[in-house]
């Protein structure tokens, strides 16, 4: 299949536009000296990331999983694991933590897809909540204080991962290599499968499709995605904790790719933004808005219960708004057309 | 013997608490057919709620009937202001409207309680061991198990027995039909949720005494509650009772006799590293191995 150019719409430019603007990034932090916002968007591609590979079974496959946070702390404690045991080689590391969760993918999901509906919802947790008291159990690796990584991953010379613009750069190519496979994924035949057991699982059994198969082909690959994004973000932390796996985090990833629009490659990727700029900036809008009314202390003293807002603003998006970030840009885009038309 | 015995009892109690949360998260999936992950949060709310009546009152059972009362009235709210549109939407609907439910309860509850947690002191006459077939037992255990056995007794009845009971189990097999034979289903729903965050809130006070009464202590227990729905069923209250009590069970017994057993195959530093983190594992292998032999659950209620 030779590489067509998606489609000229307000949606795709928007997309692009934003993928752009990640890669100078950098550089606005570079000349205006923010590093914080450096810090902020190393951690959102990463997040990005995951939430692109929880799309691939939420918003194609129609699977519900509730614990898809477990491979981000699969992938980091591998890299935290093997860090303190003194193995700090990439070449060890990364393979050892993508290897672990393909196989945790493979073993819960082949569990886990035999059931349906409300049962996967909660079997993915209880799994994922599995693996987080585990960890917290073992004293070796820190337990519930979770583990400090002294030294980031190596591989070659030149690339140097605790050099912060390497590693957002690192962090970056792999996302966009990750979208690209997930565009080509989807548009393949293996990708028509899974959408088609998302829309009917029973017809598609009746063609003479092994439905469970696909799926649980789909499960591990988005395991292994995830699973780079949790050695991604160890490294960006130096430090793993169980709290990386816990199920408030699982529901924040599914938050994320709802908020972006499900079932879209670049959802996710615009609702990983939209939700961890509006956690850094909700405070503050609480606290702007709130001086007339309450006066600056209480307003500074309001903004901590940030999040009394933001549930209620998730209960909206759910109710009011399903397409999320991407169903609104086409929906925009539409309205364009049509004027332009008549 | 005699501590087996007690960690018997101490497992019965575990397991008959862990079934008034599940029953409540069953109870309103079967019937509404709805994702409930803010169970937990009622659970907490009815722990907190019970501090406050009992310092307030000075009585730990007004306490605990204020702090029962005052989540029923909490729960009917949430199903009146926010359940009740989310009702026939996909289940994905649910877990992200109750996840932010969960957000907007641990914030309120850090606003009007603050971030320390509360402590729930019991009265003298449950703090004395009781005495039962001869060996010491702690009477406020005891009384728990009293209680929610009395409690799974009344909903049985409740259930099986009574009108209220005839149409919750009608509403669940068919809503249109019950709503066109002239019952108001809106208001049989409200009280089933009022029911089920009752129970929620009953398990929060009553293991309030023995845990502290802090914030997101509703979410670990809430992740017990759902293996056991899974084990049991979802929508099957003689399934969550059946499942509570094996989970009880296993849990309590696993966490006091696991790390002997595991002693005796491996060696004692092995041993101890490991204990903690496969006892705490043994419930989700009950789990993994029910879903292997039956993936609806034990005692399936049939359709989902």
């Amino acid at each position: 299949m030779p590489f067509r150019l998606p489609p000229l719409t307000l949606r795709n430019v928007v997309v692009a536009l934003v993928l752009i603007a990640l890669a100078l990034l950098p550089v606005y932090s570079q000349l205006a000296g923010d590093r914080f916002a450096l810090t902020l968007f190393t951690r959102i591609v990463i997040l990005a990331l995951s939430a692109l590979s929880l799309n691939l079974i939420l918003g194609f496959g129609g699977m519900m999983s509730f614990g898809h946070a477990v491979y981000l702390g699969i992938g980091g404690y591998a890299v935290g694991m093997l860090a303190k045991e003194g193995i700090y080689s990439g070449f060890i590391q990364w393979p050892v933590a993508i290897a672990a969760s393909a196989l945790f993918a493979l073993v819960t999901g082949a569990l886990s897809l035999r059931t349906r509906g409300v049962y996967f919802i909660m079997i993915t947790l209880a799994f994922a909540q599995m693996a987080y008291y585990i960890v917290s159990g073992i004293a070796r690796y820190g337990g519930d204080d979770g583990l400090t990584i002294y030294k980031r991953s190596e591989f070659f010379d030149a690339l140097n991962l605790s050099n912060k613009t390497q590693f957002y750069y690192v962090c970056l190519v792999i996302l966009y290599l990750a979208i690209y496979f997930v565009y080509r994924l989807v548009n393949s035949r293996f990708g028509m499968v899974l959408q088609g057991t998302r829309s009917n699982d029973a017809r598609m059994r009746a063609i003479g499709f092994s439905t469970y198969r696909y799926k649980l082909t789909a499960f591990v690959i988005a395991g292994v995605l995830c699973g780079i994004s949790g050695i991604l973000l160890a490294n960006q932390a130096d430090f793993v904790s169980p709290s990386m796996m816990y199920w408030t985090r699982s529901g924040d990833l599914i938050i994320m790719v709802v908020l972006g629009g499900m079932g879209t490659v670049a959802g996710p990727v615009m609702g990983a933004i939209a939700f961890l700029v509006l956690e850094e900036i909700l405070p503050i809008l609480i606290k702007l808005g709130g001086v007339p009314f309450v006066g600056a202390s209480a307003a500074a003293r309001a903004s901590e219960y940030w999040m009394i807002v933001m549930g209620p603003l998730l209960l909206l998006v759910v109710l009011f708004a399903r397409g999320g970030i991407d169903g609104l840009l086409n929906l925009i885009g539409d309205k364009f057309k049509q004027r332009g038309r008549s | 013997m005699t501590l087996f015995i007690e960690q018997c009892l101490n497992g019965l109690q575990f397991g008959l608490l862990l079934f008034m949360l599940a029953a409540g998260l069953t109870l309103v999936f079967g019937i509404m057919d709805l994702v409930n992950l803010a169970h937990g949060s009622l659970y907490m709310m009815g722990a907190y709620f019970a501090a406050t009546f009992t310092a307030l009152t000075g009585s730990f059972i007004a306490g605990a009937v204020l702090g029962l009362a005052a989540t029923l009235v909490v729960g009917m709210a949430v199903e009146v202001i926010a359940m009740r549109r989310l009702y026939g939407r996909d289940h994905l609907d649910h877990v992200l409207g109750t996840f932010g439910l969960i957000l907007f309860f641990n914030e309120l509850v850090r606003i009007i309680w603050g971030p320390a947690g509360l402590s729930l002191p019991l009265p003298g006459w449950l703090q004395q061991p009781v005495s039962i077939l001869g060996f010491q037992y702690s009477a406020y255990k005891f009384s728990i198990i009293v209680v929610s056995l009395a409690v799974a007794a009344g909903l049985y009845l409740l259930v099986m027995r009574t009108r209220t009971g005839m149409l919750i189990r009608a509403g669940a097999s068919n809503r249109e039909m019950v709503g066109a034979l002239g019952v108001n289903i809106k208001l049989l729903y409200t009280l089933v949720f009022g029911l089920g965050a009752a129970l929620a809130g009953l398990a929060g006070l009553m293991n309030a005494p023995i845990l502290t009464v802090q914030i997101g202590m509703g979410e670990n227990i809430l992740i017990l509650a759902f293996v056991i729905t899974v084990i049991g069923g979802i929508g099957s209250i003689r399934g969550a009772l059946v499942a509570a009590l094996f989970v009880g069970f296993i849990d309590t017994l696993g966490r006091s006799y696991f790390p002997d057993i595991l002693r005796e195959m491996l060696s004692p530093t092995a041993a101890s590293t490991l204990a903690p983190a496969l006892s705490s594992m043994l419930i989700y292998l009950l789990m993994a191995i029910v879903l292997i032999v039956k993936p609806e659950g034990l005692f399936s209620a049939g359709h989902r």
